[in-house]
This record gives C-alpha cells, structure tokens and sequence, in this order.
C-alpha cells in the first residue's frame, strides 16, 4: 500500500570546503507527513533545496515515483511534482497574490481567458482546503500566516503532489500553526506527501508519521513516530558531546549590572520577535542563551547592543536605565560605557572584509588613543598593538597587513574577539561566538571568554550549539519563540533537558 | 485668436520638445524595472542620432537609419547588460564608460568621415522625417475648437511624435498586462521568487535590455533625422538624464513618466517665450537661467520634495545564485 | 564568465594592481586602434605621433605635463568620492565654479602680499568647489538622489551661471567674447618658462606652471587622508560596508558630506592651474572635459594616487600626444581620444574582471612552479 514517492540514494553535497550532506539516504513515503528534524547546520534545507532544484547535489541520485531524474533547476522540479515554501518566503511584495501565484505559469501572453480561469480554479482549491485568502490582496498587506498560505497555493497551482515546508512555524502565532496544521491535514488526506522541515519536536510527533533525523550533514535516524518520543528523538538530535568542557573556576558573582525588563523588539518586517523578555547578569557571570535559530535570539542581540530599534520594555546597565524607543540607538555612547557587542554577523557587521586586518583590530575605537591622536591615525600604535593581540589571540595567518577577506572564518571572529576584548568591557555581549569557527579555535575562544568572566566582566553569550551553551555558561536561558522557556542553573544540567526546551517542549 | 495661436504653438512645442524624453523614459522603465540600473541612455541616445543621421545619408532612406539604430542602440544595450549581468560589474561604471565613449566616439567618427567638426551632411527631404500631415487637416482647420485641435496640434508632427505618445499606452499594456511584464516586473523586485517558478532571471534581464536599446534608438533617431536634419556633436544634450528623473519621479510608471516628461518639454518650451520677460523688481529673466532651468528641475524632482520615489527593490544588485 | 577559482592569497600584489591594469589599457587601447582605423588612419602612425608629441620636444613634454597637473585634480576628486562609494561626475561643474573662486579671490585681494593672495586663492577653489558638490551630497545622503544625476545636472547648472556671469556680470568689457579681465601680472603663478628663464635656460612657452607642484603635493595630501586620517578611516569603512560603519559608531551622513565636499574642492584646484597660472582670466568652458577623463583616471589608476600620478601622466601624453596627431591627421579630432578614454573606463571599470581570474591562476601556477622546482 505504501509506496515511496521520492527516493534519495547517496546524495553529497559540498560548498566549498563544507560537506553539508554527506551521503544522505532517503525514501519518502506517498501520502504521508515526513519530518526533518535536525538543529541548525544539519543539512536539512541543503538536503530539500537539491529535491527542489536550487542546488545540483555533487553526486547521488534522485528517484520520483520510481523514475530516476535529473533537477537541474526549480523548473525540473516543478514538473515533477515537487513544489516547497520556503522560510523566507518567495513573494514579490507589490505585487497581488494572484499575480504571485502564475508567475511562469501563466499560460498565456496578454492576460486573458487562463487569467480568468487561474482565478476560478484558484478560488475552487481555496475552498477546498479553507484557505480563505482574497486573491487580489496584495502582498505587503497580508499577515506572515496568510503569506505562507499563499506559498502553499502557489505550490498546489502548480501542480505539487509533494510538499516541501521548510520551518514553516517560525514566524506564526500559536492560532496560524493551528490552522496550518489543518491544512497539512487535509492535504494528507487528500492524497498529496508532505515534507516537513523543522527543529520542533512537538510538530514531529504532532503531524508526522514518519521522521528522519539529521545531524552534522548526515543522516542519523530514520524511525516511524508511533515508534519513537520526544526524549528518543532530541537525543538522536543533539547527538554526543565530542568536545571538551572547559575549565570554570568557581567565581563569586558580583552585583547585577545589566538588566532587561518586558523587552519586546520586532524585526524588518514588523514581526514580534523578541517577547516581554525578562533577564539580568551579574558581574562574573555568563548567561548563556539556548535556542535554535530564529527565535528571537537575534533580535534580542541587535536591541540591546543599541543596533535595533526596541518596542518597549527598559534595558538597565549599571542601575542607569538606557532605552527609550528612540534613544538608545547609540552605540558609540554604549561603548563608552563599557559594554561590548560581537555580532552574530560578523561579515556584514563586524568587519569590513575589505579593510586590512589592523584596520578591522581598530574598528569602532579608530578614533581614540592610542590608535589615533587629533584625529591623525598612529601607525606604528596600531601594528604594535595588531602584532599583540593577533599573537595573544593566536589569529593566524598573524600579519596585520593581509587582507580580512583572506583570514578564516574563525580568524576572522578572533579578530573581532580580540578587539572588543581588549577593551576590557564590563559587559559583553556575544552572538554565535564560534559560528563557522574550527574545533582548534572554538577552544581558545571559550577560553578567552572564561577569563574575562572571571576577571568581573558580565557576559551574554547566544548560541545555537548546545555544547557551547553548556560549556560556558553559568546560567543558562532558553528562548523559544520569542520567549524565555526555561532557566536553569547549570550544574548537572543535561542535553536532553535543554534540547526539549529548545524544541518547545515546556515541563 | 492669437492667444489661442500661441497656446497651440506652445502644445506643439511641448509635444515634440517631449518626444525623445517620453521614448527614454520607456526605454529606462523596462531595464530598471527589471532591475539593472541605466544611466547611458544619455549615451545610447547620442549613438542613435549618428548611426541614424549616417545611415539616412548614405542609403538614401530615413527608415534604413532608424533601423541602424536599433541594432547599434540593442547591441550597446548587450554590451551594458554583459558588463552588468554576465560579468557582476559595477552598472554605474559601465553606464559612464559608455556615455563618454559615445561622445567621443560620434564626434570623432563624423568628423573623420565628414570632415565639419562633428557635423554629419544636412540631409535631403527624401532622407529625412518630415512633418505628417493628417488626413483633411487642411479642410477642417477653421471649424472652432475642434479644427484647431485637429490641425494645429494633432496634425504636422514628425512621426516620433505620434510613435511617442502611442508607445506609452503599449508599454503600460505590456509591463502590466502580459505575462512578460510580470516577470519583468517580478525580476526586478524579487529575481529569487522568479528563480524559484523556473524562469532564467538573466535571459529576462538581457531581454528587457533589447527593448530597452530598441526605445532608446528612435529617441536618437527623433532628433537627428525629423527635428534636426543631421547630426551634431553631444546633441542630446543632456536629455537621457532628463529622461531618468522623468522616470523616477514617475515612480517607474508610464502614465506617470509621461507626466513629467510633459514637464520638461514645456518648460523647455516655455524657455523661448520666457526671454526677454520682466518680473517686477528683479529686472529681466537672464536667458542662461531659462536654459538652466531643466536642468534645475531634474534635481528638484529628484530631491523627492514632491513625494519619495521607491526604486525596484533588487536593482543595481547583480543575481548571484548560490549562496 | 569563468569557473577558474583562484586562491586570492596566493596572488602577488603586482599582479593584481600592476599587470591586470595594463592588461585591460591594452585592451582599451587595442579597440581605440580599431577606432582610428575605422576613422581612416592608421593607428600605429598615430601612435608614433604621440609619442613624438609628448616627448619628443621640450616645449611638448611640458604641455603634457600641464595636463597632467589638471587630470590629478580631478582624478583624486573622482577617488575621494569613490572610497565612499559615491560616483561623483560632477568634477567638471565643480571645477569652473572652483575657477570662479579662484578669480573672486584674486582679482578683490591683489593687493596683498603675492604669496598671501595664492593661498588664499587656492582656499578660494576649495571652498567654491566644496560648495557645488554639497548639494547633491546632502540630496544622496537625505533624500537618496543619485549622485550620479545630480552632480551631471550640476554640471550643466554651472555652464549657465558661469556663462551668466561671464556675459552679464563679470566679463571683461572692452571685450566681446565671454571672459574677464586678465589678473594683474604680479600675482601670476611663474611658469616653466618664466622659472627655466631664472635659471638661464630659454625654452618655448608652455603653459605648465608651479601649480603642477601643488599637484603633486595634493597627492600626498590625499593619500595621507584616506589612510592615515580617521576621517579617511571612517569615509572608507562607509563606502564598504555602511551597515558595519553603523555598528562601528560611525556617521554614514556626516562623511557622505565630508567625502564629497573634499572631491569637490580638489576639483576646485583645477582653476588654480588654470586661472592662475595659464590663461590669468576666466574663459568660458576652461574645465574643457579634464573633469569627465578625472573619473578615466581614477578608475585606471585604481582610486589611489600612487596609481593616479601614472594614470594622469599617460592621459598627459595622450591629450599632448593626441593633438599632435589631430594637427598632422586630418581626419582624428579630440573627439577620438574622448572615446578612447571611454574605452578606459569601460575596460578599467566595468569590464576590469573580464580576464582577471585567468591572468592571476596564470601567475599563481606559474610561480608555484617556480618554487617548486
């Protein structure tokens, strides 16, 4: 009875020195809900933007319906059957959500006759499915909910018995993931296959029948959802530690310099991502942020490193209450203060990659002593201080004078570390702190940041690897859409524990 | 009577005055709206002028020149979009490349083979584009209102003219009701959702270029064999520029950049009944500010006092597929 | 469109900055044969001709090297302006507006102390220069008007006020033709003429003049700005990456204005050359399109005036160079080499990647050979 419909056999997938999928194995039942689970950097969407035709996988073959193809582009795909909704959506604002849909299909030259019948067929599958969307809205008008339902009757014109969604809850509210859920139902029930990416737990036991767990390019696991649980599947995700703690003195924690009261930050496209967050380091301290991407994480950095615009709520850094709307957009004068920000975005925030690497050590305090006197920049002052820090931070290649664009990744995050350390912030605020950074630096890095906590500094790490979590925080937080979910002590505090917090599972 | 002469001849000349803007301006909408930046339709223009000027002299027919031109403008229109697209390069450098080279180029190519400091040889009445007369033009002129519409405005322009205000309906027409426009429209706003329905967001881009070079050629050919009966050295004077601001103040729409369009060329028609003009107190109107003032007016516009324009949201930036 | 990946680091310094820049000037110049030849002549003809022009006499090198004075003002205006990303075509304006500074200046203050009245003369050509570039700053930084529009419209405003002035306001009156009066003979700038003179030497007129030191010294000038200034510093980082500028604490508004404002009072300098060292009055159209080849310039010369004075100096030759060969062929104008400074553009700028991967993994390659035998 049950019969695949898409069958993936040794698929490799490289970019560059990265092996995002490393012989991926995969066989998609007709007719059912399959899950994707994985934390970030697993593979998945890699994995689903090959089956689409975005990406050519390196070797590996790809079966649907039993007939080997080949998807050279989306267009491969689409006349396959395959459509997918993407995270960040595929939509042209301006335009309506009719003029949205037939796009490159709209089966004639002039507007015409097919216009007429796109728009009764489209109405006859919204009622079907209940999707309740006026087709000639235009798209900067809609909510993100009816967006995605958009994305998905885009697929469905065109024909998609398999439908791929990938982390289709992160932007929705509870009540939109409710009724997409419905949706997904129906589509089920009416014959098509549904794929579904995602990081949440609740929604692989919720909808799917079948889930296959990727992890670090690889598939790991491949299970019925009758046959498995939550605790089964986190730890599949999240996988055995390889890396080695690192050594944390015990510190005595000092007074609360920085606190964060009912922050509510929303992002560029007005959505609420950060939610009345409540939090506060001591000096001494590092609090440590779990949670998978895109739940708020970002934002929060970007709002209270004075980058991002903040709703409401109040950010208090030694007991002086610094935001109102407006005026906390000011990180100079947070500089000055003694607080610190490594972005999560090094390359489009922290460095200027085209600069030379003694121009990046300076950036953002160019115009002080002594790198600069009466605004004249001191050379010598500068490549000694470069020659010092790049030896202290073991940045390699260790020449001031090469270009930032040539240096690792995780030279490049050193770089940025070294300089913001070495201004000797009181408090710290660091995004993503080993994102794309190799084993040997991750080390130093942690190390580093330990030491700065146990010189007084108050430090906010973020971070989607749980390990890096667990390795250096004192406390940890847990953010799940928006909100905090848990906080924990962390003595004795377990993967499995926080992998359920991150995929919302609350106690 | 003479109120009305004047009126007319003042619509007149602010018709064909507007006749090349109104073509660039088109030319303009389809490569921006399909999001590569254009600033050489100043260049393109120029280049038409010539070829057309050329071409009309040595074939003997006005319709061969505009032909050349087209093929000249469309393969200028290929070369920007191979520099922009194909290549990544920056779009403004290479729009600036070739509107300089254009003005060498022209000059000095005229002034090899004819040997009149950039003048190309003053073409026949069977060379060039005369004025068109419609039909009972003569008969129905004196019938009030109507007849002066009829025969004084409407009637006795050069064909660009009447080509001009035909093409921006025809545009609109396909920028918004085919599905060509569509996409035109999509690759400039969002080329990933374009790439993602299967269709090639450089082949539409490159075809949106060929239309573009296609408009742009009977600008140039307006001027130099219908207005003007040849060419001369950097005649365009400026107007692909004009052109641009008409376009972004009409946020990118054809009726709208018509509009504007309109604007200029009755300023620049208001120009000659200007001079000599007093207002009180400040004595007569230097005839250096009347010149001045399209020019002024181009930054006016585009200082956006009379409202923000919002260009296609992925222009300028070249498509880069994998991430 | 190549697939030849080329690992940067491994590539000379000399290779990208040196070699792939004259590797698209021969390119541009290649097409600018094919150009003459389509004019009806012969282009290695020509190129023997501009070489005897600009160098093959005294009195001829010293045109070029008057040239030159002028193409390293506007070619470091044009740099300026483009470390903070900003195209500013409007050199030419600027310039004349800067000459009229420069004339106000001198002609009102001649009677102070001779080098007291250049400086302040030069300050004039500054400050006016600044002036014509502030607007379409402030309109690209506020409003989002490109400066690429705007500072051509700008361009064509400065033609009409100059010529408003030179007609109406500020012409010489005993003369028809549009210019003013010349400036009393003290407060010329010394010539070569006039200095070679000095040292006994006698040499034909040329209007190369001290300016070309103070061309020289603007050099300096710049490079110590942009990369030994904070300014520099700051107007660098906004042009590469505005959004890190923002997080680094620094104003994208404040040197959009100050980037601008300096392109424009180099530009001014030209009317030091000019005004006060050549022709000692304002004559209509003096910037004569030295603003526009500024932007050749400064793209061939890679924005940086270790590579502008060379750049400057081959435009010197084929300005000096090209009207040798406009006087003895009948059928090249000027016009020519305007398009031939199109080419450079085109080839130096838009197109300066077209055969850059191959001619660098050709030289990655072979010195890896090199080194491994």
């Amino acid at each position: 009875m049950v019969s695949p419909i898409l069958e993936l056999k040794n698929i490799n997938k490289s970019f560059g020195h990265v092996h995002a999928n490393k012989d991926i194995n995969l066989t998609i039942n007709k007719g059912t809900i399959h899950g994707i689970i994985g934390e970030n950097g697993a593979g998945k969407s890699t994995l689903m933007s090959i089956v689409f035709g975005l990406y050519q996988a390196n070797s590996g073959s790809i079966k649907v319906n039993g007939n080997e193809i080949k998807l050279r582009s989306p267009k491969d795909s689409i006349i396959n059957g395959i459509g997918m909704v993407h995270q960040h959506f595929m939509l042209v604002e301006n335009f309506t959500v009719l003029e949205n849909i037939i796009l490159g299909f709209e089966g004639e030259t002039v507007f015409g006759e097919k216009l007429k019948k796109a728009k009764k067929d489209l109405k006859k599958l919204c009622e079907t499915y209940n999707f309740n969307i006026d087709l000639d809205a235009t798209i900067s008008d809609l909510s993100v909910g009816f967006r995605q339902r958009v994305e998905i009757l885009k697929s469905l014109y065109r024909g998609a018995e398999i439908l791929i969604l990938d982390e289709p809850t992160g932007v929705l509210t509870p009540q939109e993931v409710d009724e997409l859920f419905k949706i997904l139902r129906s589509l089920k029930d009416e014959g098509k296959t549904i794929v579904l990416i995602t990081h949440k737990l609740i929604e692989i036991m919720d909808l799917t029948s079948e889930v296959s767990v990727m992890r670090q390019g690889e598939m790991v696991g491949h299970t019925r959802t009758e046959n498995t649980n939550k605790e089964k599947l986190a730890e599949m995700m999240v996988g055995r530690s390889v890396l080695l703690r690192v050594d944390k003195p015990e510190v005595e924690k000092g007074e609360t310099v920085f606190k964060v009261k009912d922050l509510t930050v929303k992002d560029d496209l007005d959505v609420i991502r950060v939610k009345n967050v409540n939090l506060e380091i001591c000096s001494g301290e590092i609090l440590g942020i779990a949670g998978v991407t895109g739940n708020g994480q970002t934002e929060l950095l970007e709002a209270l490193s004075g980058i991002r615009n903040v709703e409401s709520g109040n950010i208090e850094l030694f007991g002086e209450t610094i935001s109102q709307k407006d005026n906390y957009l000011n990180p100079r004068m947070l500089k000055e203060k003694g607080l610190a920000h490594v972005p999560e975005d090094r390359q489009r925030m922290g460095l200027v990659t085209d600069f030379k690497a003694y121009e990046n050590l300076i950036f953002g305090y160019h115009d002080q002593e002594p790198y600069s006197k009466s605004s004249i920049l001191n050379h010598k002052e500068i490549i000694e201080y470069s020659n010092k820090v790049m030896k202290e931070y073991d940045v390699r290649p260790s020449s001031p004078n090469l270009l930032t664009s040539n240096f690792s990744g995780g030279n490049q995050q050193k770089i940025i570390l070294s300089r913001e350390l070495n201004e000797k912030p009181k408090v710290l605020l660091v995004g993503q702190p080993t994102r794309g950074v190799d084993i040997g630096a991750i080390e130093f890095i942690h190390q580093r940041l330990i030491d700065m906590r146990n010189k007084g500094a108050a430090i906010l790490v973020a971070s989607v690897e749980l390990e890096e979590v667990l390795s250096l925080s004192d406390r940890i937080i847990v953010m799940f859409d928006g909100k905090i979910v848990g906080e924990k002590i962390n003595k004795n505090v377990t993967d499995r524990e926080l992998g359920l917090l991150m995929a919302g599972v609350t106690e | 009577m003479e109120f009305v002469s004047d009126l007319a001849s003042l619509i007149n000349s602010t018709l064909r005055i507007s006749t090349p803007l109104v073509f660039a301006a088109m030319a303009g909408i389809f490569a921006e709206r399909s999001g590569v930046i254009d600033f050489s339709l100043e260049g393109k223009m120029l280049m038409a002028a010539f070829v057309a000027a050329v071409c009309s002299y040595y074939f003997g027919n006005p319709w061969i020149g505009l032909l050349m031109a087209i093929i000249v403008c469309v393969s200028l229109s290929m070369l920007h979009g191979f520099a922009s697209v194909t290549h990544k390069g920056d779009q403004v450098v290479s729009c600036v490349a070739i509107n300089i080279l254009i003005i060498g180029l022209t000059t000095a190519l005229a002034a090899a083979w004819f040997g009149q400091a950039g003048l190309t040889p003053t073409l026949t009445q069977e060379q060039r584009f005369l004025e068109v007369n419609l039909p009972f033009a003569e008969n129905l002129r004196d019938i009030p209102i109507i007849g002066t519409i009829y025969s004084d405005i409407l009637s006795g322009h050069y064909i660009f003219v009447y080509f001009a205000y035909i093409s921006v309906p025809i545009v609109y027409w396909i920028v918004f009701k085919t599905s060509f426009g569509l996409r035109l429209r999509a690759v400039g706003e969002n080329p990933s959702a374009v790439d993602t329905a299967g269709i090639n967001v450089f082949a539409m881009r490159y075809k949106a270029l060929a239309v573009n070079g296609i408009l742009i050629a009977f600008a140039g050919a307006h001027l130099s064999t219908a207005v003007n009966a040849n060419f001369f050295r950097e005649m365009s004077a400026g107007r692909g520029y004009l052109a641009l601001a008409a376009m972004i103040f009409g946020k990118w729409h054809p009726k709208t950049a018509l509009i504007a369009c309109l604007l200029f060329g009755f300023t620049d028609a208001l120009q000659i009944r200007l001079q000599g003009v007093e207002i009180p107190t400040i004595g007569e109107i230097p005839v250096q500010l009347i010149q001045a003032l399209p020019y002024i007016l181009t930054v006016v516009l585009l200082a956006g006092f009379v409202g923000k324009a919002i260009a296609p949201n992925a222009i300028g930036q070249p498509y880069i597929k994998e991430r | 469109m190549s697939n030849i990946v080329v690992d940067k680091t491994k590539v000379p310094w000399w290779v990208s900055n040196v070699i792939v820049p004259l590797v698209n000037l021969s390119l541009a110049l290649f097409v600018s044969g094919i150009f003459i030849f389509i004019a009806g002549e012969n282009p290695i003809e020509a190129v023997k001709l501009i070489i005897f022009g600009s160098f093959g006499y005294i009195q001829g090198f010293a045109y070029t090297l008057y040239y030159t004075t002028n193409f390293i003002f506007t070619g470091l205006a044009f740099a300026v302006a483009f470390h903070c990303r900003l195209f500013n075509i409007g050199g030419e304006g600027q310039a004349y507006i800067g000459g009229l500074g420069v004339f106000l200046v001198a002609i009102n203050l001649s009677f102070l102390p001779v080098p007291i009245v250049w400086l302040l003369a030069i300050l004039g050509a500054i400050l006016f220069g600044a002036a014509w570039a502030y607007i379409p700053a402030y309109l690209q930084s506020k409003r989002g008007s490109h400066v690429v529009i705007t500072t051509i419209m700008f361009n064509f405003i400065a033609s009409s006020l100059m010529i408003y002035l030179l007609v109406d306001v500020i012409r010489d009156t005993n003369q028809m033709a549009p210019h003013t009066v010349k400036l009393p003979e003290e407060i010329w700038l010394p010539s070569f003429e006039a200095l070679s003179g000095v040292l006994g030497i006698k040499i034909r007129y040329s209007p190369l003049n001290l300016t070309f030191l103070l061309a020289i010294a603007s050099l300096f000038f710049v490079w110590f700005l942009i990369w030994k200034t904070r300014w520099g510093y700051e107007m660098r980082a906004v042009g590469h990456n505005t959004q890190a500028a923002i997080y680094a604490g620094i104003s994208p508004h404040k040197n959009i204005i100050i980037a601008m404002c300096i392109s424009g009072g180099l530009a001014g300098l030209l009317g030091v050359n000019e005004i006060l060292g050549v022709s000692h009055k304002i004559q209509a159209g003096f910037p004569a399109g030295y603003g526009f080849t500024g932007i050749a310039v400064a793209l061939m010369g890679r924005n940086h005036p270790i590579g502008i004075l060379p750049a400057a100096f081959l435009f010197g030759i084929l300005y000096q160079g090209g009207s040798e060969v406009t006087f003895e062929m009948p059928n090249i104008t000027r016009y020519m080499f305007v398009a031939v400074q199109g080419l450079i553009i085109l080839f130096s700028g838009a197109l300066e990647n077209l055969f850059r991967p191959q001619i660098e993994s050709f030289f990655v390659n072979r010195l890896n050979r090199e080194v491994r035998s």
